[in-house]
């Protein structure tokens, strides 16, 4: 009995707190009622300045610093590659893509690029100038490592 | 020999040849002059008012092969919709506005008179199957008169790359203002979508 009591409580306690953190989260789910219209946001500029971005991890996809409005990505062309391929870079002056594209998932080298990363799309994204809806809290490791005291 | 001229004198001889070759009895020089001159004006103003209507986005899209296939695919690209509201209608790209020219293209285009009349793209997947080859044409004829439906619009003098951004103002200096290359050569699929481009140069 008394450890129903207990366990009653326990779950009580969860709950309050969970609608209590709940209030303080943003609302990502629309308006309320839910049944209520809104206009939409407004579309957000790109980010068009051709500066690449720097990498938050060593393995994160590089991100596009251009528009690529109106650009080809299907099963009949890609726009992408007519820049990124190997063979395309001298006259684009644009970053290969990598290596690691030619290659299929055991590491053989193919001759072309792999089927598996035709998609660019799937993992390089563009950027708007959008202010994100909850704050993002990332720390870069490098700036973990540099917090570190050093000769240890 | 002798069938010729048996062909002659019959041509001659037609009761229409006769009176066309003849000089007229009762109408006088000022009414023929000043007729033919009406009639003139009358068969010219009406060839030239038929032509500028199939010059017409309306027209294009009368025929559902345009209708379904590339007019919808324009009206996602920056040529149909943009931030200033100029646009460009099929015309504008896909038939030279000099009179020559125009006339030359317009005869080129009965073929498609024929197609429409015998369904050569009637369904989608037929279109699909052709794409390639007519975007080659569409491709060929840029190529050869040095993208001039797009120069119409958009002039080289005019385009202030400093307002562009680095990466097309380098490709612009490089190759469009030296001439080494013209705007069909990079600016493909810019208004439709584009067919298979295995082969294609510039294309993976």
């Amino acid at each position: 009995m008394r450890r129903l009591l207990l366990s009653a409580c326990a779950g009580a306690t969860c709950l309050v707190a969970g609608a209590l953190f709940a209030q303080e989260a943003p609302r990502l789910t629309g308006p309320e009622p839910f049944t209520k219209e809104t206009p939409a946001p407004p579309m957000q500029r790109q980010v068009t300045d051709d500066v690449r971005r720097k990498r938050n991890y060593p393995d994160q996809p590089p991100l596009i610093p251009h528009a690529i409005e109106g650009y080809a990505l299907d099963l009949n062309a890609n726009k992408c590659l007519a820049c990124h391929a190997r063979k395309f870079t001298e006259q684009s002056q644009a970053p290969m893509i990598s290596v690691t594209h030619y290659q299929d998932r055991e590491g053989n080298t193919l001759g072309g690029v792999s089927p598996r990363r035709y998609s660019c799309l799937a993992c390089h994204v563009p950027q708007t100038a959008a202010k994100p809806l909850v704050p993002n809290t990332f720390v870069d490791m490098d700036a973990l490592v540099e917090r570190e005291p050093r000769g240890r | 020999m002798a069938a010729i001229a048996r062909a002659w004198s019959w041509f001659w001889l037609n009761p229409w040849v006769r009176t066309a070759t003849r000089p007229p009895v009762t109408l006088s020089l000022a009414f023929l002059t000043l007729g033919g001159f009406v009639a003139g004006v009358l068969f010219w103003g009406g060839f030239n008012t038929v032509l500028e209507h199939t010059n017409t986005e309306a027209f294009c899209t009368s025929c559902h092969e345009m209708k379904t296939n590339v007019f919808e695919e324009l009206k996602g690209t920056i040529h149909y919709a943009n931030r200033s509201g100029v646009r460009a209608t099929c015309p504008d790209c896909h038939v030279p506005h000099q009179w020559t020219d125009k006339i030359a293209r317009k005869m080129q285009a009965s073929k498609e008179v024929w197609g429409h009349l015998f369904g050569s793209i009637d369904t989608r997947d037929k279109f699909l199957d052709l794409r390639r080859h007519l975007a080659e044409h569409e491709w060929a004829r840029m190529k050869a008169n040095d993208s001039l439906e797009c120069r119409n619009c958009h002039s080289a003098q005019s385009m202030d790359v400093s307002k562009q951004n680095p990466r097309a103002a380098a490709a612009h200096e490089k190759d469009l203002f030296t001439g080494q290359k013209t705007c069909i050569d990079c600016h493909k699929g810019i208004a439709h979508k584009l067919p298979n481009m295995q082969g294609v140069p510039g294309w993976q």
